[in-house]
C-alpha cells in the first residue's frame, strides 16, 4: 500500500474490508524527533475497532513496505576518531577449543560384608552337626582330595622348613640409633577435606581436636558478620571423623549459631560450645545432638562468645569464656543457670561495664592454673589473676601493641612466660617481662591475620593464618624474617587454625566453611636437636633487649620532663602547633632536600670522572642544567604542594625520572 | 601286606606340618568356603577362607595376566604378628599360619 495517507483521515475512512480487519497504518508513521539520547523512536499506530476486538485474524499477504529509511548521519562520525593503522593479531593455525568437565561430587561408603558360613550344598544344613561332620568325612574319603592334599603339604612343608631356617625379613642395623634427618625443605600437604554439606555456607570460626586419639574433629560453624546472617542458615555445627569426609559424624544443634566449641579434655564426650547469642551450651555425644545444658540467657553474655575454654579441675566441670561485652565468667557446667564468677575487663580497674574491652580471644595453659590471659578488641592483652582477693585485684597487667583486635593468643608451651598473639597485620611474641612492647614480632603482612597456634612439639615453630587463605609456618629457629613455608590452603579467607597434640596434623578452616587437614613434613614436627636451648636463648636474647630499649626509653622520658620544667622557670616558648598540611609540607622539603644533595653529589662525581671524554662534557652541563631547570620546575611544583594543591607521589616522579631521560 | 587307606596319609601330612616348629593353625578349605579340616573354630576359619579366597583369585589371576604360561604355586602374606602360608589348588586350599622367626 502507498505510505500517502493523509495525515488527520479519520478511522471511519479506512478501507474495511467486512469481517476481518485489515488494518492499515492510518497516520503517516513518522520518525518523531530524536531524543536527548539519539536514539529514534520508530512508532507504526494502528486503530481497531472495538467489535473487531478478539475477532480471528486473516492475513493477506502483501508488499514490501518501507515504513522508515534512516540515512546514516555524517555528523555523527564527528564523535569518533579514526584509527590508523590499526594492530591486530591473527594467529595462523588452526583453531581449537578447550574444555574441561568435572563429574558432580558423588558420595562413597565403604561397607564391608561379613561372610559367616561357608557355601554348603544344598541338601547340607549348616546347622546340624551332623549333616556337616557327615559331608566333611564324604570329601575327606575324595581320591582328589587325597592327592591334591599330599601334594600342597609337601610344597607347604617345604615353605614352613624355609622359614624356620632362616628369617628372610631380618631387621639388620637394628640397634643403630636413626641418623639425624637430613635437611629436607619443609612441605606441607593437604590430606582431607571437610565441606560444610548446607547449602548456605557458614565460616568454620572453631575448631577442637578429640582429646584420645585425635580422630574426631569438632567444628563449630556460625557467620561472624553483623547482622549479616542469611535467611535460613543453619545453626548446626559437626563433628567430623577424619576418616570420612562426606558426612559428619555427630550434629550438634544449638539454638544460635556457635562461635566457639571445645572438647573437655577430660571427659572425650562432653563439649562446650560458645554461641552467637552470648550463651554458653554443652552437649553430650552420648545423648544426642541436643544441647544438654544451656545457660541462662539473663546471665550470660550480652555479645557472641569468643572464647570458652575448660579448665583444671577435680570434676572436669568447670570451664570460663570471654565474649566482646568485656566481661569473663566461670561455670560449672552441672549448673548452668548462673555463673560462678564474673569479671569485668575494665583496665581502670573501676569495674565500669561502660570502659570495659571487649575481649576476642581467651588463654589458659593448665599449667598456670590461676593465671590467665585475655585478648582484646582493642588490641590490648589483659593478663589477670584468677585468685586475687578484689575484683579489681584480679586485673594484673597490660600488654599494649596491636592495631586491631588480638584474634588468637596462646602461651608458648614450653617456654609460659612467653606468649603468642596473633592480631592486625602482625603476629607478636610478647614476654611477661617486657610490658612495654613485644620482644619478637613478624613484618606487615598484605592481608590481615586471623589466627595463630604453636607447635606443641617444637618450641620455635608456630603457624598463622591470614584472610588470603594462606597458612604460613614460622621456624624462628631457622628464619626469622619470612615464614619458614607459606601454602595457599584455599581462596578464601582461613578464620582458625588449630594443631593436633602430635604437632603433623593442622586443620584449618575457612570463610566458606571448608575445613581443611593437612600434614606437615616431619623436619617441622620433630624436636630438632639442641632446639630447647636455642629457642629460650632466643627469648631471653629479645627480651634482654627490650628491657635495654625501654631503660633507654624512660630515661629519655626523665630527661624531658627535666628540660621542660626547667624551662618553666624562664619564658617558656611554646611550639607553634603545626597543622596537617604545614607537616604534610615541611616533611615534603625535607625530602627533597635530600633527594637533591644526593643527586649533585652524583653529578659532581660523574663530572669529575669523565673530565677527560669533550663532548661529554658539554652534554654533562646540558644534563646538569637540565637539572637545574627541571629542578627549578619540581621546586617550583614543590611551592604549589606547600599549598596544598597536587597530590605528593605525580609530581615526585618527573623531579627522580628526569635526568636519566635528559641522559 | 595291606595298603594302609589313603586317608591316613592325609592325617599323617598334616601332622607333620603341625609339629613343625612355629606353626599356628592348619585348615584346608574348599573353594565354595566350607572347612574341610581345621584346628580353629569355624568362624575363624570361615572368615579366613572367605578372605583367602578373593585374594587367591586375585593373585592366579595376575600371574596368568602377565605370563598365560605361569601358574600360582604358592602365596605367603607376611604381617606382624604372623605370615600365612597358602597352597592353592583348583579345588582345596592349604592355608597354614606360622609365627615368624624373631
Amino acid at each position: 500500500m502507498p505510505l500517502d495517507w493523509e495525515p488527520g483521515a479519520t478511522p471511519g475512512d479506512a478501507p474495511g474490508d467486512g469481517e476481518a480487519a485489515t488494518w492499515g497504518p492510518l497516520l503517516h508513521p513518522l520518525p518523531l524527533p530524536p531524543t536527548a539520547a539519539g536514539t529514534m523512536e520508530i512508532v507504526y499506530v494502528y486503530v481497531k475497532k472495538r467489535s473487531e476486538f478478539g475477532k480471528q485474524c486473516n492475513f493477506s499477504d502483501r508488499q514490501a513496505e518501507l515504513n522508515i529509511d534512516i540515512p546514516p548521519n555524517p555528523e555523527l562520525a564527528e564523535q569518533f576518531v579514526e584509527r590508523n593503522p590499526v594492530d591486530k593479531g591473527i594467529q595462523c593455525s588452526t583453531s581449537m577449543s578447550e574444555h574441561e568437565a568435572n563429574t558432580e561430587r558423588f558420595e562413597m561408603e565403604t561397607r564391608g560384608i561379613n561372610h559367616v558360613e561357608g557355601g554348603w550344598p544344598k541338601d547340607v544344613n549348616p546347622l546340624e552337626l551332623e549333616q556337616t561332620i557327615r559331608f566333611r568325612k564324604k570329601v575327606e574319603k575324595d581320591e582328589n582330595y587325597i592327592n591334591t592334599i599330599m601334594q600342597l603339604g609337601s610344597i607347604m612343608e617345604h615353605c614352613i622348613k624355609q622359614n624356620n631356617a632362616i628369617d628372610i625379613y631380618q631387621e639388620y642395623f637394628d640397634d643403630e640409633d636413626a641418623v639425624e634427618v637430613t635437611e629436607e625443605a619443609p612441605s606441607a600437604k593437604t590430606i582431607n577435606v571437610f565441606r560444610d554439606p548446607q547449602e548456605i555456607k557458614r565460616s568454620a570460626t572453631h575448631l577442637s581436636w578429640h582429646p584420645d586419639g585425635n580422630r574426631k574433629l569438632a567444628v563449630a560453624y556460625s557467620c561472624l558478620n553483623f547482622q549479616r546472617a542469611p535467611e535460613g542458615m543453619s545453626h548446626e555445627s559437626y563433628i567430623w571423623d577424619l576418616e570420612n569426609p562426606n558426612k559428619p559424624e555427630i550434629v550438634l544443634k544449638p539454638s544460635s549459631p556457635l562461635v566457639t566449641l571445645e572438647y573437655n579434655p577430660k571427659d572425650s564426650h562432653v563439649l562446650l560450645g560458645g554461641c552467637y547469642n552470648g550463651q554458653l551450651a554443652c552437649w553430650d555425644t552420648r545423648k544426642g545432638s541436643l544441647v544438654a545444658e544451656l545457660s541462662t540467657i539473663e546471665f550470660s553474655h550480652r555479645d557472641p562468645v569468643y572464647g570458652s575454654i575448660w579448665l583444671q579441675s577435680k570434676t572436669g566441670t568447670e570451664c570460663f569464656s570471654a565474649s566482646t561485652d568485656g566481661q569473663v565468667m566461670w561455670w560449672d557446667i552441672r549448673k548452668m543457670s548462673e555463673p560462678t564468677e564474673v569479671v569485668i575487663l575494665d583496665i581502670t580497674r573501676k569495674e565500669q561495664l561502660e570502659s570495659a574491652l571487649g575481649a576476642i580471644s581467651l588463654e589458659f595453659e593448665s599449667t598456670l592454673p590461676t593465671k590467665f590471659m585475655v585478648g582484646t578488641e582493642q588490641g590490648i592483652v589483659i593478663s589477670c589473676n584468677r585468685k586475687a582477693k578484689t575484683s579489681a585485684e584480679k586485673i594484673v597487667c597490660t600488654f599494649s601493641g596491636h592495631h586491631g583486635p588480638i584474634y588468637a593468643l596462646q602461651r608458648n608451651p614450653f617456654y609460659p612466660k612467653n606468649f603468642l598473639t596473633v592480631g592486625d597485620w602482625t603476629a607478636r611474641i610478647w614476654s611477661e617481662d617486657s610490658r612495654e612492647s613485644s620482644i619478637m614480632w613478624t613484618k606487615y603482612h598484605m592481608a590481615y591475620l586471623t589466627d595463630g597456634a604453636w607447635s606443641p612439639v617444637r618450641p620455635a615453630v608456630f603457624f598463622t593464618t591470614k584472610m588470603d587463605g594462606t597458612l604460613d609456618i614460622w621456624d624462628f629457629v631457622f628464619k626469622q624474617c619470612e615464614p619458614a613455608l607459606s601454602l595457599k590452603v584455599c581462596d578464601e579467607a582461613l578464620f582458625c587454625l588449630r594443631v593436633q597434640d602430635n604437632g603433623c596434623f593442622i586443620a584449618c578452616g575457612s570463610q566458606l566453611g571448608t575445613t581443611t587437614l593437612l600434614e606437615v613434613s616431619n623436619g617441622l614436627c620433630t624436636l630438632q636437636r639442641n632446639e630447647k636451648n636455642t629457642a629460650s636463648s632466643i627469648f631471653e636474647r629479645e627480651t634482654r633487649r627490650e628491657k635495654i630499649l625501654e631503660a633507654r626509653h624512660r630515661e629519655m622520658r626523665l630527661k624531658e620532663k627535666g628540660k621542660v620544667e626547667g624551662k618553666e622557670d624562664d619564658q617558656r616558648e611554646e611550639e607553634p602547633i603545626l597543622t596537617l598540611e604545614e607537616l604534610v609540607t615541611k616533611a615534603e622539603e625535607e625530602f627533597f632536600d635530600i633527594i637533591f644533595t644526593e643527586l649533585k653529589k652524583k653529578e659532581v662525581e660523574a663530572m669529575k670522572k669523565s673530565k677527560p671524554v669533550g663532548p661529554e662534557r658539554g652534554r654533562e652541563e646540558g644534563w646538569g642544567g637540565g637539572t637545574g631547570t627541571q629542578g627549578g620546575a619540581v621546586g617550583r611544583r614543590g611551592g604549589a604542594w606547600g599549598r596544598g594543591e597536587d597530590t605528593g607521589s605525580g609530581g615526585g616522579a618527573p623531579g627522580l625520572g628526569a635526568p636519566s631521560w635528559a641522559r | 601286606f595291606l595298603h594302609p587307606p589313603p586317608s591316613w596319609d592325609v592325617e599323617e601330612t598334616l601332622k607333620r606340618l603341625q609339629s613343625q616348629k612355629r606353626v599356628q593353625v592348619i585348615m584346608v578349605v574348599n573353594t565354595e568356603g566350607i572347612p574341610i579340616k581345621s584346628t580353629m573354630d569355624n568362624p575363624t576359619t570361615t572368615q579366613y577362607a572367605n578372605l583367602m579366597h578373593n585374594f587367591i583369585l586375585k593373585a592366579w589371576s595376575t600371574v596368568r595376566e602377565i605370563d598365560p604360561q605361569n601358574d600360582l604355586t604358592f602365596l605367603q602374606i607376611r604381617s606382624k604378628k604372623n605370615e600365612i602360608m597358602i597352597a592353592p589348588d583348583k579345588n582345596y586350599f592349604l592355608i597354614v599360619i606360622q609365627d615368624p622367626t624373631e
